[in-house]
């Protein structure tokens, strides 16, 4: 009786499991004769008893999921399974008793066992209680292909599965859907978009035409020619990764920041969406996909994307709040590296097992940390990868040995860097830093270039003689040499003041007729009494009081001149400004040296200075001889450190290896041959510090037990070595390797329930004991076979090809069956799991923005690149924490992109996502609920984005003259829906369409506002405006965000 | 007012066996034997509302059956409270200067902690060697007939001591915000687990009709946690909170796209349903019958939802008991909550009344910062000045109304903090106090739990309890309890357990109920 389950899809699972009384799945005729341990007496003590007789905790000495352990004398010194003998079994008198002390389960908190479930409990004694393996841990074979009663009904062998479990039911399945509603359906699934009208159109026209073929063989034939070919185009489009990336990103905790407080952005996060999204396109074998991601880095000849790919790993929070002690989130990460591994290729709750052995499932704690050590061996690093290489192949190869011979030289370094950390810290910590003061600096002489001549004024600084120059050519540029003389005993830095005056132009400080002026270029150098060098004096650190946009203080310490860039003032140009370097070790001058000041101000048209003064700068020499980034990290608690943090001080400390240095250059040169540009991306890879992994009292990090080393749970097959001991590439080779029969059953069912709305096994993230068990057991493992090993009827089978195993899917009669449902079938099995029909489908809320957009027009359908922000109401933005976070719309083409490519904050996620249940990307989602809530109507009706639709959808029928208005709404309803229109829709919508224009006849400003900028010139307003009153209902259907 | 009550369809969603027979004497069935069974009439739903119906072509016979996911459930007992009030001050205000006086530790100002009480206590940013206690400048003084101790800070809350359940034994094991955060609210520090108020509407769902039975309020600048402190993690989406806005429509959406009046708005809604209604009759698929009847509550939501933030209705006395014209003061401090906090904290708590009058179950004010590391009796007061009328005016409020009995209010942080004073290295003078997870206060009022009650006790310097330890999850069972909900029972499954708010632990505090 499971009525209210379909309410609404979300609320099935939350009606059945918080307050029914059954367990939900179709009636299975109960066996009469031998019982089947794994399908029905699992699911009983599963459910009943191994909470609290399990490996965990096996109270009054009772453990029953273990034939060997169930068996045994109990602590009360009764056996609880006497095989053969229910009658001398103490499970068995417990279960019966009418005590209520002693009957079992406890009535406190614990549901009764029902009559059935104790007859079948007996049966099993009965029948020597022997124990199976669970159905999923059991080794993977192709299994026969069954009989069934009307071989015409199969499109391919998966249909037998099916067909034959209705056939004992005496079920026909359902005819197949109309070929509209095919398209549509292809179109959806398969890259999220709508069919162009007019593909629909002919597609439908010749699949009807095929129909009517007298022979029908030959019409079967044809129709099967027209629907692969579909297909075919389909699985080829590069929305296709787009689509199916978004499933793996769901699962991949993809976001675009680091979640948490702060909660920064991550703007290289697209990196790995990108690669994702070219994976599923290029069909990379999911095998390759899965090495990929777990180890790329640790593949031989890892390329750049071998790199990428491992920040599926790096999609883990990072909590940089203050104080946080980081090797606590940093095992958080570690922990949800490996649970996310465990539900998204294994299938199972290994999280469960972080604080104790796991209670139903057979993954001792220790077990847990065995997994959970090959990811403690890898951290986050920041690779500079060259993004967009036209032959990343040969780029890969060149690159390869480099970085090996790179990575190596950095780990030998790792020692050394660490005790330079803790001294540098140490010196920080306990010299005294003087603070900064300006002091006056004599200026013997100021030469320009140009000839120009300037005045020393009283206040020691030098104003141009204006009167002299107006013809003066040369003076366009310059280059001013000022010689100076200290007997400060220390220097650490210099002052430009750039000085306002008011017989400069604009009152500036510059020359240029705007006022503002440019300073190219800073340098310095050591000279002797007779103005001959001695050695140069290294600069560094410019800082500005102000500094134009695009015109940054540090570019005067530029190697060389770029004449476009440099320092400057605009707009605040009547304005005293000063521009700050630091010398990189304190300055001590001897009586005979003098410093030459050098300053290039290249930009032309007259941006150089008219009145400036030079000063000098002691104290704060500390920290002179590094960069101010390495010394804010080197004063950070060592254990509140960030990854990247971490990295800034360890890059910095091998940056100085001349080894490194010469094989950075050659990589940079690799990547200018090939072109490529070069971005900072966050992978990960193996930790420079050899770290060991311990078993975590209760979860905790900071209580280590025994030692533990990387390996797979005991119930698997054994995870084979390349080489000494177990890596994160051998896990990953182990998850896909043929003998293990989790992987391919697990993924199989995950793209499985993406076509089917539902799994085989409904839990598709639990293939445990307390999982749902298959609807169909065997056509699950002839998918996972098929998967595995290539589609039989592929030639050349292609192992492990997403593309191929989806065709098998989506070719299937079981797919293509029409989705309506059958009330007479809704008693015997309400969740359609014997799939007599297909299930209807709201589509995600990325796509149900993309379907808007690209009914209107309006859909960019650009793929991939850095992440876009559509329109979100600025206050949201704010409420991230300490107003640090604004939302700047996008524009032009950004605007209208697909919906998987908007900036996801993972604090503050875009609302029109949430509304339509997308995961927060937090943990990993395996598949998402489907709400139904009155924040989704709000949305289609009235959001700005599917307002705007709307118009444009009106603007686009309004500027085509000739039509009826009959002909423009079939026209529109075609568009949205896919189909034709029905007369009775026309009717209806010409009717409001009616009350509409009758409405703007009389409110001007109303239709002005309605139409927004999508007016048509040729228009009345009033028209647009009803247009866009109107057709916004055809969004606002449930048919248009539903597959069929 | 509250015409959501006499609607309420009470449907019992915990047994099937009622369900079953109730739904048997529902007139609005599809003729298809069983398929309409349990679904409440989207015709009954829509019947006497009051909304403008006329020209559309309802006829209720033919409506899709339907049954609101949100429709109120029966508790598992009699439980008193039937709505909560959860006041939420975002990084942790100092019990130690507001509610848990310590003379002693006044006495001990300046002296550092004896080694044996920080050994193995981990500290966000103190550093451990030189740290010294630190006194607190409040005074303290009893009030009500119970004689509850509150400082200077609170005057006016203490006024309602009487009704008041002060816990100062609190204690939970996450000293980071937004993990403590997410302890607070959703039992455990892991992200993807239901909030308390989605655990809630999903057990009980909501007697209103028109607004959404899980609303959030935020004034001052935003939370550390973001859209997690309000996820409904597991659960459908449908239980988690929804944010009122505190500018433009209180419920994102909710305005008609400019230019499109309400008649056009509900023609089109007509249109909407007639279409969805026709396919409905060709799919047979429930979900649309759903869809159907989701437009209908967003449309009365968009009359609803103005109505209740329109304060026109409440009088000038009301409006200055709240303090909704008080300005923010002028003070210089790092981390205050941004311009117009005070109208808008303020602001917040009397419409969390009208939100409970109306039948929300659940409202979550939300307020940062009180993360006092440094400048702690500048900005403690501040903040103190901003939440202590209003909070004390919607107590009173509630129970002039007769609502407080049936309202539980809770006003908490994550935690607490330490009596030591914060040495952070690089800054200058020690003003503030680091976060404290193992001993703190919070109080609640209303909803069935006992008043004027102190309950748990610290040492005599605040830094360990000393008397009836209370942790978070026991809090959370309590609260359940008093809503009649078995913390053990109002489970949901998930990775193969059956997931609940208190996790594996929590114990009901009797002693609590009134």
């Amino acid at each position: 009786m499971l009525f209210r389950a379909f309410v609404v899809a979300g609320l099935v699972v939350a009606a059945s499991q918080a307050h029914a009384e059954e367990a939900p799945a179709a009636k299975i005729a109960p066996a009469v004769s031998k019982v089947d341990f794994a399908r029905e007496v699992s699911a009983i003590l599963a459910e009943h008893c191994v909470g609290c007789h399990g490996p965990a905790t096996a109270e009054g000495g009772f453990n029953l999921t273990e034939h060997s352990k169930a068996t045994l004398a109990l602590e009360s010194g009764a056996r609880g399974i006497v095989p053969g003998k229910p009658e001398a079994s103490e499970l068995v008198r417990r279960i019966t008793s009418h005590d209520a002390d002693e009957r079992m389960p406890p009535a406190k908190d614990h549901k009764p066992l029902k009559p059935a479930e104790i007859e079948t409990l007996k049966l099993w004694i009965a029948q020597g209680a022997q124990y199976d393996m669970h159905w999923s841990f059991r080794p993977l074979t192709r299994p026969a292909v069954p009989q069934v009663k009307y071989p015409a009904a199969m499109r391919n062998p998966l249909d037998a599965f099916v067909l034959s479990k209705l056939d004992a039911r005496g079920i026909t399945p359902s005819p197949e859907a109309d070929p509209y509603t095919l398209i549509k359906r292809l179109h959806f699934d398969l890259m999220g978009l709508l069919p162009p009208v007019e593909e629909a159109d002919e597609f439908a026209r010749l699949y009807r035409a095929a129909d009517q073929l007298a022979d029908p063989a030959a019409r079967a034939r044809e129709k099967e020619r027209l629907y692969r070919a579909l297909v075919d185009k389909l699985l080829a489009s590069p929305h296709f990764g787009e689509r199916w990336g978004r499933h793996w990103l769901d699962m991949a905790r993809y976001a675009d920041s680091d979640g948490y407080e702060k909660d920064r952005p991550r703007p290289d996060a697209y990196v790995y969406r990108d690669w994702v999204i070219q994976a599923f396109n290029a069909d990379m074998p999911f095998d390759q996909f899965t090495v990929e991601q777990l180890a790329g880095d640790l593949l031989p000849d890892a390329g750049p994307n071998q790199r990428i790919a491992t920040a599926f790993n790096r999609q883990t929070l990072t909590n940089e709040e203050g104080g946080v002690d980081q090797e606590e989130f940093r095992v958080n990460a570690v922990f949800d590296r490996t649970d996310t591994v465990g539900s998204v290729w294994l299938g199972l709750t290994v999280g469960c097992a972080k604080c104790h052995n796991h209670k139903y499932d057979p993954i001792s704690q220790q077990e847990y940390y065995q997994l959970f050590a090959f990811f403690n061996g890898a951290d986050e690093v920041s690779v500079k990868l060259p993004v967009g290489a036209t032959d990343p192949i040969a780029l890969a190869k060149r690159l390869s040995p480099l970085e090996d011979a790179l990575d190596a030289r950095r780990r030998e370094l790792f020692p050394e860097e660490q005790k330079w950390e803790a001294a540098e810290r140490a010196r920080l910590e306990s010299t005294p830093n003087i603070p900064i003061k300006v002091e006056e600096i004599e200026v013997l002489s100021l030469t320009a270039q140009s000839g120009a001549k300037f005045a020393k004024q009283k206040d020691g600084s030098y104003l141009y003689e204006s009167a002299q120059s107006e013809k003066d050519k040369s003076g366009e540029i310059d280059t001013y040499s000022l010689v100076l003389q200290s007997s400060l005993p220390e220097i650490t830095g210099f002052r430009l003041e750039a000085l306002a005056d008011s017989s400069l132009p604009k009152k500036g400080a510059g020359r240029s007729s705007s006022g503002n002026f440019v300073i190219t270029r800073l340098s310095a150098a050591i000279v002797d009494e007779a103005g001959k060098k001695l050695r140069p004096l290294d600069l560094q650190r410019a800082t500005a009081d102000f500094e134009q946009q695009n015109f940054k203080a540090a570019d005067v310490l530029a190697a060389t001149a770029n004449l476009k860039k440099g320092w400057a003032v605009s707009p605040k140009v009547d304005a005293n400004h000063h521009l700050q370097v630091r010398t990189k070790i304190p300055l001590k001058l001897a009586p005979h040296e003098r410093v030459e000041l050098t300053i290039e101000q290249l930009y032309g048209t007259r941006h150089t200075l008219g009145r400036f003064r030079i000063r000098a700068l002691t104290g704060d020499a500390n920290e002179l001889n590094l960069p101010a980034e390495v010394v804010t990290a080197l004063k950070q608690y060592p254990e509140k450190r960030i990854a990247v943090t971490q990295q800034t001080l360890f890059d910095y400390y091998v940056g100085q290896d001349p080894q490194v240095k010469e094989l950075q250059a050659k990589i940079e040169a690799a990547h200018r041959e090939f072109k490529v540009t070069v971005m900072p991306v966050r992978t990960i890879a193996t930790a420079r510090k050899n770290r060991k992994t311990h078993r975590f009292d209760r979860g905790d990090f900071l209580s280590p037990q025994e030692e533990v080393q990387p390996n797979g749970p005991a119930i698997l097959p054994t995870l084979a070595s390349a080489g000494q001991g177990r890596n994160r590439l051998d896990l990953s080779r182990w998850l896909v390797s043929p003998q293990n029969p989790l992987t391919p059953r697990v993924v199989a069912n995950q793209f499985w329930s993406r076509l089917f709305g539902a799994g085989l096994v409904r839990t598709t993230g639990d293939f445990g004991l307390r999982g749902d068990m298959p609807s169909h057991p065997e056509l699950l493992d002839w998918l996972a076979v098929e998967f595995r090993e290539g589609a039989l009827d592929a030639q050349p089978s292609r192992p492990w090809s997403i593309k191929a195993f989806l065709k098998t899917l989506v070719t299937s009669a079981t797919y293509r069956q029409a989705s309506t449902h059958r009330p007479e079938l809704f008693e015997l099995d309400p969740q359609n799991t014997l799939l007599y029909r297909q299930n209807r489908l709201r589509v995600e809320g990325e796509v149900v923005r993309d379907l808007a957009l690209g009914a209107s027009g309006l859909l960019a359908t650009k793929i991939g690149g850095p992440s876009v922000f559509p329109p979100m109401p600025a206050d949201l933005a704010k409420l991230s924490y300490a107003n640090s976070f604004s939302w700047t719309d996008s524009v032009g083409e950004n605007r209208y992109r697909r919906g998987m490519y908007t900036f996801f904050k993972r604090t503050i996620p875009h609302p029109t996502l949430m509304t339509f249940d997308c995961p927060d990307a937090n943990v990993s989602c395996i598949n998402r609920t489907v709400s139904n809530t009155p924040l989704q109507a709000l949305t289609l009706l009235n959001n700005e984005t599917f307002a705007e639709t709307a118009q444009a959808m009106a603007k686009r029928l309004v500027s085509q003259s000739g039509p009826s208005d009959e002909e423009r709404l079939a026209d529109c309803i075609r568009t949205c829906l896919v189909r034709p229109a029905k007369s009775d829709e026309i009717d209806r919508l010409s009717n409001l369409l009616d009350k509409a224009r009758e409405h703007y006849k009389n409110d001007p400003e109303g239709a002005e506002k309605l139409i927004g900028r999508h007016t048509v010139a040729a228009v009345p307003n009033r028209e647009t405006a009803a247009w866009t009153a109107t057709l916004r209902v055809l969004l606002n259907l449930d048919e248009f965000i539903t597959r069929e | 007012m509250n015409h959501s009550h006499k609607r309420a369809q009470r449907l019992d969603a915990h047994d099937l066996a009622v369900e079953q027979a109730q739904a048997s004497t529902r007139r609005h069935f599809l003729g298809q034997a069983g398929y309409g069974l349990g679904m409440a009439a989207l015709g009954g739903l829509l019947a006497g509302e009051g909304q403008a119906r006329e020209g559309a072509a309802t006829d209720e016979a033919e409506t899709p059956a339907f049954t609101n996911p949100l429709a109120p459930r029966p508790s598992h007992f009699p439980g008193k409270a039937k709505a909560c009030i959860f006041i939420f001050l975002e990084g942790a205000p100092s019990q130690i200067d507001l509610y848990d006086p310590k003379p002693k530790l006044n006495e001990l100002n300046g002296k550092p902690l004896p080694e044996s009480l920080t050994k193995n206590v981990r500290f966000a940013f103190i550093k451990k060697e030189s740290a010294v206690l630190l006194g607190s400048k409040r005074k303290f003084t009893r009030h009500g007939e119970c004689g509850m101790e509150f400082s200077d800070l609170m005057p006016r809350i203490a006024t309602c001591a009487d009704d008041i359940l002060m816990v100062r034994s609190m204690h939970t094991d996450q000293f980071n915000h937004h993990p403590a955060q997410l302890s607070l609210l959703a039992g455990r520090p892991f992200f993807g687990l239901p909030t308390v108020g989605s655990w809630l509407t999903y057990g009980l769902g909501s007697v209103s009709q028109d607004l959404p039975g899980y609303v959030v309020l935020s004034a001052g600048r935003g939370t550390s946690g973001g859209a997690s402190l309000w996820s409904s993690g597991f659960l459908p989406s449908m239980y988690a909170g929804v944010m009122f806005r505190n500018q433009g429509d209180p419920v994102l959406n909710l305005a008609n796209p400019a230019g499109l009046p309400k008649e056009l708005q509900r023609e089109a809604l007509d249109v909407a349903r007639d279409l969805n209604t026709e396919r409905f009759r060709e799919i047979h698929d429930p979900e649309i019958a759903s869809r159907i009847a989701s437009y209908e509550l967003a449309f009365r939501m968009q009359s609803a939802a103005p109505d209740l933030i329109d304060l026109s209705d409440e009088t000038q006395e009301t409006i200055d008991a709240y303090g909704l014209n008080r300005k923010d003061p002028d003070i210089k401090a790092s981390r205050g909550g941004g311009p117009g906090q005070y109208r808008q904290f303020a602001t917040n708590c009397l419409l969390a009344r009208r939100m409970v009058e109306r039948g929300v179950r659940f409202v979550s004010l939300f307020h940062a910062s009180w993360d006092h590391h440094s400048n702690l009796d500048v900005e403690l007061p501040a903040n103190c000045g901003m939440a202590d009328q209003p909070v004390a005016a919607l107590l009173k409020d509630l129970k002039q109304r007769g609502l407080l009995d049936e309202t539980l209010v809770v006003f908490a942080g994550e935690f607490g903090r330490t009596p030591l004073g914060e040495n952070r290295p690089g800054t200058g003078g020690v003003t503030g106090r680091d976060h404290h997870p193992s001993a703190f206060s919070l109080w609640m009022a209303g909803g069935g739990v006992k008043g004027g009650l102190t309950y748990g006790a610290t040492d005599e310097i605040g830094w360990s309890i000393t008397e009836k330890p209370v942790h978070i999850n026991d809090f959370h069972a309590t609260l359940l309890q008093l809503f009649g909900m078995n913390h053990l029972k109002l489970t949901h499954r998930h990775q193969g357990l059956d997931a609940r708010l208190t996790g594996i632990a929590g114990k009901v505090v009797k002693e609590w109920l009134a």
